[in-house]
């Protein structure tokens, strides 16, 4: 992934020097960065190989050992049915990594194709995207999500479709105003008078130089969309049990905070805090390589 | 210029309620056989599927619902047998109650947290502000909800169980503005009062933490970038006292752009509250939407996602009203 952002990040006016030095100078730069991408790696594996590590079968219950406190044989204790939550939290990172980025990546191919478009050519394709974007957002984006997970149905693919369609907007906005102020560069001219079509001028031309923005929206929108999945699972929508799922693991153990079970809930939480929490530090860190104005 | 801001919001509201009537429509699960009941002959089903208007086609289905929309008339909701209008007057104020006492802690403390932290950068008040900025934006609503429950309610025993907006000993006050913190201090109830907000306190905290975060990083932001720039220097130079300085050249421009974040951040708090709702048994329209979903019922999903929005739309007018107010320059153009 973040090989990708490198690469396209290329500047403009110099020879790129090799990918390995580039990814070496982005980790670098700032620790706090070095130490975001050392999570990520983490939890790529964990939600790589989760399943054959985990100490325990994550659906297997146990009467004898319900609600037990952390503990050597637990590390996170148990649940209410005797299930490990250290494994449950293990193997719910595939599915909580899968469904926001796959919610990423569609808003992302379908933002970015409309909003170039949009921006490129003006006229009808452009108040016809700007009028579905304002559309969207006329909506609280939550409260939208939840309706279209419960119109389409209570299913995973529909949390990533809403996530998706919540999303769309700040990809297409974002695509229309990076194509619009590259519309009349100089190099795009060049590309024109030696003879490219638009739609290749477009495509090959003008947004690769719009994608560095763009990836620092990718990964601060990551986070979001981890936590809108796991609201969404938090609340009965989506994900069902005993499926494990972040989100659905503090639902179940809401119950237990007020008789002092604090393990149940906020362990699988903490999780989902550290994922988003990952995200967004690299959301930071990439931005404020591409502009250091913005550093906050 | 009110009114041509309230023309520009209809094709919002137009587009809102074409897509509420698709998304409800669209609800899987047949509610007419949900109501009929399981032992319910097929008769019985269509005639309930008759009653409900749900025989006739999609294009006739919506002109109802516009002719009923005209009328205020929401529907009735088929689990409380009430009119959803009636059901959401009863439960907005609930929302409300909750969702401004939320967003007035943030603001009371994210603007000061903002212009300190941007008054001495690096100092540890700058350091702390982006540590709860960070932190603000990871944390998930319900996550932070449990937590304060498990600390103030468990541990410290502070605050009374999560479980609504009064003890089951107090009855609420008499119905006047529906906000109990207002109604109970209008009959003179002073201990009810203290039961409301104490009842109040850890929903509004949860939702301000979690609004807390945008604001103070945006307040940070911009006055870092005014209290560079040259004119703030100039009136340094000219001896102006600092405070004035601050407050009245700097936090005056700096908050052009924290105004417009707040739309985005009421967008935000409007889908945390569903949730905060569910954490604390909040009786407010977000729980009152919940049920109704898992219900398939129609009309209160449809008068919520409408409410939400129209709700929405009408907050982003309040701000570029407050926007013209606060930039002398918006009104010199219009």
């Amino acid at each position: 992934m973040s090989v990708d952002i490198t690469a396209s990040g290329t500047p403009t006016w110099r020879r790129p020097p090799g990918i390995a030095r580039r990814v070496r100078y982005v980790l670098t730069e700032n620790p706090v960065t070095l130490g975001a991408f050392g999570l990520l790696l983490l939890f790529v594996v964990l939600a790589a190989v989760g399943p054959w590590i985990v100490p325990y079968d994550p659906l297997a219950t146990n009467a004898a050992r319900t609600l037990k406190p952390p503990s050597a044989a637990h590390w996170f204790g148990t649940d209410q049915v005797g299930r490990d939550i250290f494994s449950r939290v293990i193997v719910a990172t595939r599915l909580d990594l899968a469904i926001s980025l796959s919610a990423v990546a569609l808003s992302f191919a379908f933002g970015s194709l409309a909003g170039a478009c949009a921006g490129f050519y003006g006229g009808w394709s452009e108040r016809l995207v700007s009028r579905l974007v304002d559309t969207i957002m006329a909506y609280p984006l939550f409260v939208l999500a939840m309706g279209i997970v419960a119109a389409l149905g209570n299913t995973v693919t529909n949390i990533v479709y809403a996530t998706a369609i919540i999303n769309f907007p700040f990809y297409a906005r974002m695509a229309r105003a990076e194509v619009n102020v590259r519309r009349e560069a100089g190099f795009v001219e060049a590309a024109r008078l030696a003879g490219n079509s638009g739609a290749r001028v477009l495509a090959v031309h003008i947004f690769p130089n719009c994608l560095p923005p763009m990836m620092v929206q990718v990964s601060l929108n990551l986070g979001w969309a981890i936590l809108n999945a796991a609201t969404l699972s938090f609340i009965g929508l989506g994900v069902r049990p005993p499926t494990p799922e972040w989100g659905i693991m503090v639902a179940d153990g809401a119950a237990f905070i007020i008789s002092g079970e604090w393990w149940v809930a906020s362990l699988p939480g903490l999780a989902l805090m550290l994922a988003v929490f990952c995200f967004n530090l690299l959301g930071d860190g990439l931005r404020d390589l591409i502009d250091p104005r913005r550093r906050t | 210029m009110i009114w041509r801001r309230l023309l520009a919001a209809l094709p919002s509201v137009a587009g809102i309620i074409v897509v509420t009537f698709v998304l409800t429509r669209a609800l899987p699960g047949d509610p007419a056989a949900y109501f009929a009941g399981p032992a319910a002959s097929r008769e019985a089903v269509e005639e309930i599927r008759a009653k409900l208007g749900l025989d006739r086609s999609l294009s006739e289905q919506f002109l109802l619902y516009l002719g009923d929309l005209a009328r205020g008339d929401l529907g009735t909701s088929l689990t409380t047998g009430q009119p959803v209008l009636s059901d959401l007057e009863v439960r907005l104020p609930a929302s409300l109650e909750l969702t401004m006492a939320a967003l007035a802690f943030a603001i009371a403390v994210a603007l000061p947290l903002g212009i300190l932290a941007a008054r001495h950068p690096g100092s540890w008040i700058d350091h702390l502000t982006r540590l709860i900025i960070t932190a603000g934006v990871s944390l998930p609503v319900f996550f932070t909800g449990l937590i304060l429950v498990y600390i103030f309610y468990y541990l410290l025993g502070w605050v009374p169980a999560p479980l609504g907006r009064l003890d089951a000993f107090s009855a609420p006050p008499p119905p006047v503005t529906r906000f109990f913190l207002i109604d109970s201090l209008l009959a003179g109830d002073i201990a009810l009062f203290r039961a409301a907000l104490a009842q109040l306190a850890l929903p509004a905290l949860t939702l301000g933490l979690f609004a807390l975060a945008p604001i103070a990083r945006m307040t940070r932001a911009s006055m870092l970038g005014i209290l560079s720039s040259d004119f703030i220097r100039t009136a340094r130079t000219a001896g102006l006292a600092p405070r004035t300085v601050l407050v009245t050249y700097a936090l005056r421009n700096a908050l052009l752009p924290v105004v417009t974040l707040l739309g985005m951040v009421f967008s935000f708090l409007l889908g945390a509250n569903v949730v905060v709702e569910k954490v604390f048994a909040w009786p407010g329209i977000g729980s009152y939407a919940l049920e109704a979903l898992i219900a398939s019922n129609y009309a209160p999903v449809q008068g919520f996602v409408l409410m939400m929005a129209l709700l929405y739309v009408g907050l982003n007018l309040l701000i570029d009203i407050l926007y013209s107010l606060i930039d002398a320059r918006m009104r010199i153009e219009a």
